[in-house]
């Protein structure tokens, strides 16, 4: 249960590896597609954001990497480098999902405690986090004494401080008002610059993609493939607002949104 | 000066509930001393008091208390731990809800009462047919109740358990326990009235001791003032049990009072 950056080796080590992924959701008279063909690669250490219209599969590609849902065609699987020692996966839900009955600090040391952590070492492996996310003076609060804001940076907190080798997040701030959504982008950033863990996340947000991401995957319409990828090189550490002031930041958002605008055109035909 | 003289919102609500009682009582005093009840059913509260001191004295208001007290809290321990057990099961276990949920389906709406006769050939015409009769009537609320709250805990917490690796046991003291907890609190609320109002028919029509027994003794032989203290006593026994289980509500769910 150490907390040692990533060694790097020289060579890059895919980390995430899904192939022919397939999700059809229903029984015999009425299916619904929601994945199909859906390939991607992530590499160890990298930050890859997919954005996709809403309804097109990509939290259920998640949901089967993380094994709270099965795949009905292909693989979907995290190349774990060290097996049995970390937790290969560790979700950043998009909804309130923290335990209303625990404390701030036990619903952040939830992951630690379920491996079976002293309560002395979990909680020092903990505090950390809470500390990088401005809730130390709250670690004895409950949940519903917490802004959403506050809430979920308690939820990155716990993925956080459960030291997994990859990090998946569904929309965590999708929930959040605009100002609130900077800072916690911001502080995702300054927690995520101290580990580089590989993480994979989802937003329908073009601009939280660029802005967060080292590779923007682009999905179509359900049923969800990859449509583009567009490799992100702003230097890091990045200084979010700043990045999203500049001309490079429009032209990069712009392209995407002209990519992903006819899958948006496509699922809300879907829905109609 | 005047403001200062002046109460507080909160501190006239306060001397109003309190006063308030007190202007009732002293009008049912006054009125009885006027003649507009007849004393022989409606005695005066100073009465009352008066025969409360002589059944406290007389050591009968304890030797009552403590049978109604054996029986039902005996009978509610016999009643909420399988109801929350069995409760427990049938809302984690599909199959355990098929096989059951029929039975009780079936059992629950069965008036109580109506099977006290039933009871007593079982169990005598002792405490025994009492203890079962509570334990009866609280079982029904307390498996229903914590079915209810195991069945409702919102999916995302089993999503977070699982994602996070959750051993068994843990997954049922750190998710399941506590998110069962307020339904089932709400369960033992609702017990603990139902647990009186059947103890206290039980004594009315098959006992010798007991509050209920007292009320209705009292009113054969026309004690009515006896009658009224036993009335008064059952009451603050419902006042007192809704108290403790607020205490045991905040003891054991400190996250709800936020």
């Amino acid at each position: 249960m150490s907390h040692e950056p990533t060694e790097s080796t020289g060579r890059v080590r895919e980390k995430i590896s899904v192939r022919g992924l397939s999700k059809v959701f229903g029984s015999h008279n009425s299916t619904f597609s929601a994945l199909e063909d859906f390939n991607l690669s992530v590499d160890e250490g990298e930050f890859v954001c997919i954005v996709g219209p809403s309804g097109c599969g990509k939290t259920t590609a998640l949901r089967i990497l993380a094994g709270l849902e099965d795949a009905s065609g292909g693989t979907a699987e995290i190349i774990s480098g060290a097996p049995g020692q970390q937790p290969v996966n560790s979700m950043v839900f998009q909804e309130q999902s923290l335990f209303p009955w625990l404390s701030v600090i036990d619903n952040a040391a939830f992951g630690l405690e379920m491996r079976g952590a002293s309560r002395k070492e979990r909680y020092r492996l903990t505090e950390p986090y809470l500390e990088m996310v401005g809730l130390q003076k709250f670690r004895n609060h409950f949940p519903s004494q917490l802004s959403g804001g506050m809430k979920q940076r308690v939820s990155l907190a716990r993925a956080f401080a459960n030291d997994p080798e990859v990090l998946l997040m569904d929309e965590p701030f999708a929930a959040l008002d605009a100002q609130n959504k900077l800072i916690l982008q911001d502080e995702l950033l300054r927690i995520w610059e101290t580990h580089r863990k590989t993480v994979l996340f989802i937003t329908h947000s073009i601009d939280e993609a660029i802005a967060l991401g080292d590779r923007v995957v682009v999905m179509t319409a359900s049923p969800g493939r990859i449509k583009d990828e567009v490799r992100v090189d702003f230097e890091r550490p990045r200084d979010i607002v700043s990045l999203m002031t500049s001309p490079e930041f429009g032209e990069m958002s712009l392209r995407i949104w002209r990519t992903l605008e006819d899958e948006v055109r496509k699922a809300r035909l879907h829905d109609a | 000066m005047r403001k200062q003289r002046r109460l507080s919102h909160s501190a006239q609500e306060r001397l109003l509930t309190i006063l308030s009682p007190i202007a009732i009582l002293c009008v049912w005093e006054l009125a009885s001393w006027a003649g507009f009840f007849d004393q022989r059913f409606v005695p005066s509260p100073t009465k009352i008091l008066g025969a409360s001191w002589h059944l406290i004295v007389s050591g009968e208001l304890w030797e009552h208390l403590s049978a109604s007290l054996f029986r039902i809290s005996i009978g509610f321990v016999i009643g909420v731990v399988p109801g929350v057990l069995i409760g427990m099961l049938m809302g984690l276990n599909r199959l355990v809800r098929a096989a059951l949920d029929p039975i009780v389906s079936a059992t629950y709406p069965i008036p109580k009462i109506a099977i006290l006769p039933l009871l007593m050939l079982v169990f005598g015409i002792g405490d025994g047919s009492k203890i079962a009769i509570v334990a009866i009537a609280v079982f029904f609320l307390v498996l229903i109740n914590t079915m209810l709250g195991v069945r409702g805990i919102d999916k995302i917490y089993f999503d977070v358990s699982r994602n996070f690796q959750a051993p068994r046991h843990k997954l049922f003291l750190r998710v399941i326990l506590p998110g069962a907890l307020p339904s089932i609190f709400a369960g033992l609320r609702l017990s603990a009235g139902v647990a009186l109002i059947v103890l206290v028919a039980a004594e009315f029509v098959a006992a010798n001791s007991g509050i209920g027994y007292l009320i209705w003794s009292s009113w054969e032989t026309l004690v009515i003032e006896d009658m009224f203290v036993g009335i008064i006593v059952i009451t603050i026994l419902g006042v007192l049990f809704a108290f403790l289980l607020k205490e045991a509500e905040n003891l054991f769910m400190p996250w709800r009072k936020f």
